[in-house]
């Protein structure tokens, strides 16, 4: 790893020219003019508040999906491709449930609110099952196959998840709102915490009655206490817990953690079973903040979650977390104050600029440990 | 096992070269002339394209698969350009889809495609194919026929030949993105935001609309791309929500189609900026479908404006009303604006077979077809009386504004 701890870099000075070159140079052509963009903000400082809490929130549903990747990746080596499938199937069980309960056409506040943990509920089982399901069928037999095949059929089962998606969402006679026009538009997902505001009578936006031009939703609150919630108790899963060192072990050396007696299929069951879970529960979540169930979420979704995790380092927890709100940020700064057509462009830049100067990713943990 | 394997490998070759037979035999009696439609049935725009390609069939039922009084037998398939993969229209399907067409000696037409940047690719593929004409019931991209000032070259380069084998029967976006400019100027807005979803079409209509604006003292306070496949767009609608000296703009003006997240950027705009009765939205005939209404719900999509070549459905001529009432009877009620363009095509194109026939030529000659579409001239068909120029344009300028009220797009107005 450290091999150039002699002498002067010239390699790090070159590429942080290049970057200042890039930033100053060729910046002011998709937007980023430093000038511009402070002179925005000193006219008016709020909206960088504003998005910051847009960022955080978003970066919080990205955050949680990439936890998902982080974990397999970190027990198996495998990259889940079919993970943000799996929380855009989050996303429809979700809203299905609040239809079959009756909560979607509910004012009743009590029953929207238990409607939604039940929601909740559903969705976190039902994307675990279906999660380690897939684990059971497309991954297990080629455990020790060359690692391409698995990878190809992580892909096949992407396709497969997103099929079954375009299909859910033109059951109309599940949820009434899906319309006649087929499973591929976008569908509705009810702005179920509007409705439970209205009919207790209270602003959605917190922040009305300060006065200050600043929305902070209770979405926007819902979505970012969930995810920290998530991300603790997953963190304290792992360090504290009997079947959380086991995965850990299982991480860092297979062959040897099945020596000591640990149940290798049943670790990676689990690991799969917790990663479907937080799927489905960023499937409520995101469902509940961008008001939008569509059969292909789950592709973005997924591509980005993957670089978030790339970008804290594969394989870390607390490196995926860092890696989605750092993501959530970007898109939201880009969007906010340069031009939105470069926010891909913006993040992915990032990402590269950041395994150029740390190849492991941020926290990302020694190579050799493969963890 | 061997002997087995080639037992079903003769069975295979015999079969398909029956099948060849079938469809390469040219002229004679009971020949047979295909024509095919290549438009996105993946994804959203499938609302749309199914209607289409029914009325297509409806208009092939109408005429008994039969030209030129029972000589030639016609066969028609439904061809996908789009991708479960993209999720929309997908660039590698439909260069594949032309070369398909090109190669089949007995495809006399190629109906399509929907997006104007399909169009882009299979238009030169089918040049060099004969030509083999292509007739589109919705591509409004200007420069696919007609040369743009600015991009000197771009439009004959689409046709290596230098013979025009492409046509449409809808009015292109040059009139589109100037009518629209007017409308909402007409709706009381002095200042307006414009985004597109970075597509040749959605982009183009996008800067028609801002030239037009501009030139006619509306204040347009910002042009940008979206990203079609974000989660949402709610940094985006912020900064616009400030962008006017501190304030809102009168309008936002949306050059896309409904597949690249019409209806999110739709909600996250009423989300920041109110309904579309504070803020209009106008978008152009990408967004005119249920779709698009379904996925940002009723009231969301509630006051949205959207602009569609032609008249509406029940101010068509005495063969466009026919056309729906035939159409309703066989697939329930019509409320998609593009069947009747379907409708339109396949008429060209049977018009174009029976031409040929008329004047002695043979319809499996893909140039005599050509030429016969390009000659069409005061046609009475569904849209009206029209002809096609020399860039296989239509006649037909007029443009109708919808609007979305009680989640459905109802007709407010005929511009020119």
């Amino acid at each position: 790893m450290e091999t150039a701890k002699k002498g002067f870099n010239w390699r790090r000075f070159a590429i942080a020219s290049l970057v200042l070159y890039i930033v100053f140079l060729i910046g002011p052509i998709v937007g980023l003019d430093i000038p511009v963009v402070a002179a925005a903000i000193k006219a008016n400082p709020l909206q960088l508040v504003q998005f910051l809490i847009i960022g955080i929130s978003n970066g919080a549903i990205i955050a949680i999906i990439a936890l998902g990747y982080t974990m397999v990746y970190g027990i198996i080596e495998l990259i889940n491709f079919a993970h943000g499938d799996v929380y855009m199937i989050g996303v429809f069980t979700s809203l299905t449930v609040l239809s079959v309960t009756g909560t979607l056409e509910s004012k009743d506040p009590v029953k929207i609110v238990l409607g939604l943990i039940f929601a909740l509920v559903v969705a976190i089982v039902f994307c675990a099952v279906l999660n380690a399901t897939i684990e059971r069928l497309a991954y297990r037999r080629l455990r020790n196959a060359p690692r391409l095949a698995p990878l190809i059929s992580a892909i096949g089962m992407s396709f497969i998840i997103e099929n079954i998606g375009l299909m859910w969402a033109a059951q109309a006679w599940l949820v009434p709102s899906f319309g006649t026009t087929g499973g591929a538009s976008q569908k509705v997902f009810p702005d179920m915490l509007g409705v439970l505001f209205t009919s207790l009578g209270w602003n959605i936006n917190l922040l009305a009655s300060s006065g200050l031009a600043l929305r902070l939703t209770i979405k926007d609150v819902l979505v970012i206490v969930l995810a920290v919630v998530l991300m603790i108790g997953l963190y304290l899963f792992v360090q504290r817990t009997r079947l959380g060192k086991a995965m850990r072990a299982t991480a860092q050396n297979r062959d040897a953690a099945k020596m000591l007696g640990i149940d290798i299929d049943w670790v990676i069951t689990a690991t799969f079973l917790i990663g479907g879970g937080l799927a489905g529960a960023a499937g409520l979540m995101a469902g509940l903040y961008n008001n939008t169930a569509w059969w292909f979420m789950g592709f973005r979704a997924g591509l980005q979650s993957f670089t978030a995790a790339v970008l804290g380092g594969i394989g870390n927890i607390t490196g995926g977390m860092l890696g989605g709100f750092l993501i959530g940020l970007l898109a939201s700064f880009s969007d906010g104050y340069l031009n939105a057509r470069w926010t891909n462009a913006l993040v992915f830049a990032t990402l590269v600029l950041i395994l150029l100067f740390r190849p492991t990713g941020l926290l990302g943990e020694q190579t050799g440990q493969k963890a | 096992m061997s002997k087995r394997f080639f037992a079903v490998l003769s069975v295979l070759v015999i079969a398909s070269m029956a099948l060849a037979a079938c469809g390469g035999a040219g002229g004679g009696a009971g020949a047979t002339l295909k024509i095919v439609s290549s438009l996105p049935m993946t994804g959203s725009s499938l609302t749309q394209t199914q209607t289409i390609v029914n009325a297509m069939q409806l208009r092939l039922e109408q005429a008994d698969y039969k030209a030129c009084g029972g000589k030639y037998t016609i066969e028609y398939e439904a061809w996908d350009d789009a991708s479960a993969a993209l999720g929309k229209w997908d660039p590698a399907v439909e260069t594949e889809n032309a070369n398909k067409a090109a190669a089949d000696a007995s495809i006399i037409a190629y109906l399509g495609t929907f997006n104007s940047g399909a169009a882009k690719l299979s238009i030169p593929i089918l040049n060099n194919a004969g030509p083999l004409t292509m007739i589109s019931p919705a591509n409004t991209n200007p420069g696919l026929t007609k040369a743009d000032k600015d991009l000197p070259g771009v439009t004959d380069s689409y046709y290596p030949t230098g013979t025009r084998s492409y046509s449409r029967v809808v009015a292109a976006d040059d009139i589109q993105g100037k009518v629209a400019a007017n409308f909402v100027k007409s709706l009381g807005a002095t200042t307006v935001y414009i985004l597109d979803d970075q597509e040749l079409y959605g982009k183009g209509v996008a800067d028609v609309f801002e030239a037009t604006a501009k030139e006619i003292g509306l204040t347009v306070v910002g042009h940008e791309g979206i990203d079609p496949k974000a989660a949402d767009y709610k940094a985006l609608m912020t900064k616009i929500s400030t962008s006017n000296n501190g304030g809102a703009p009168d309008a936002i003006y949306v050059g896309m189609v409904v597949d690249n997240n019409a209806s999110q950027l739709l909600k996250d705009k009423v989300a920041i900026m109110g309904d579309n009765e504070t803020v209009k939205y106008v978008g152009p005939d990408g967004i005119q479908t249920q779709a698009f209404i379904d996925g940002a719900g009723a009231d969301v999509a509630e006051g949205t404006y959207a602009s569609v070549a032609g008249l509406a459905l029940d101010k068509l001529p005495p063969a466009g009303l026919q056309f729906v009432k035939d159409y309703t009877a066989k697939f329930g009620a019509l409320t998609e604006p593009y069947a009747v363009y379907g409708y339109e095509t396949m008429n060209v194109a049977l018009k174009a077979i029976e031409d040929v026939c008329a004047a002695g030529g043979n319809p499996t000659d893909r140039a005599a077809i050509n030429s016969a579409v390009f000659a069409i001239k005061n046609f009475d068909g569904s849209l009206g009386t029209w002809s096609f120029d020399a860039n296989g344009d239509t006649s037909l300028t007029d443009m109708t504004f919808y609007q979305v009220q009680g989640g459905a797009y109802v007709a407010v107005g005929t511009f020119k």
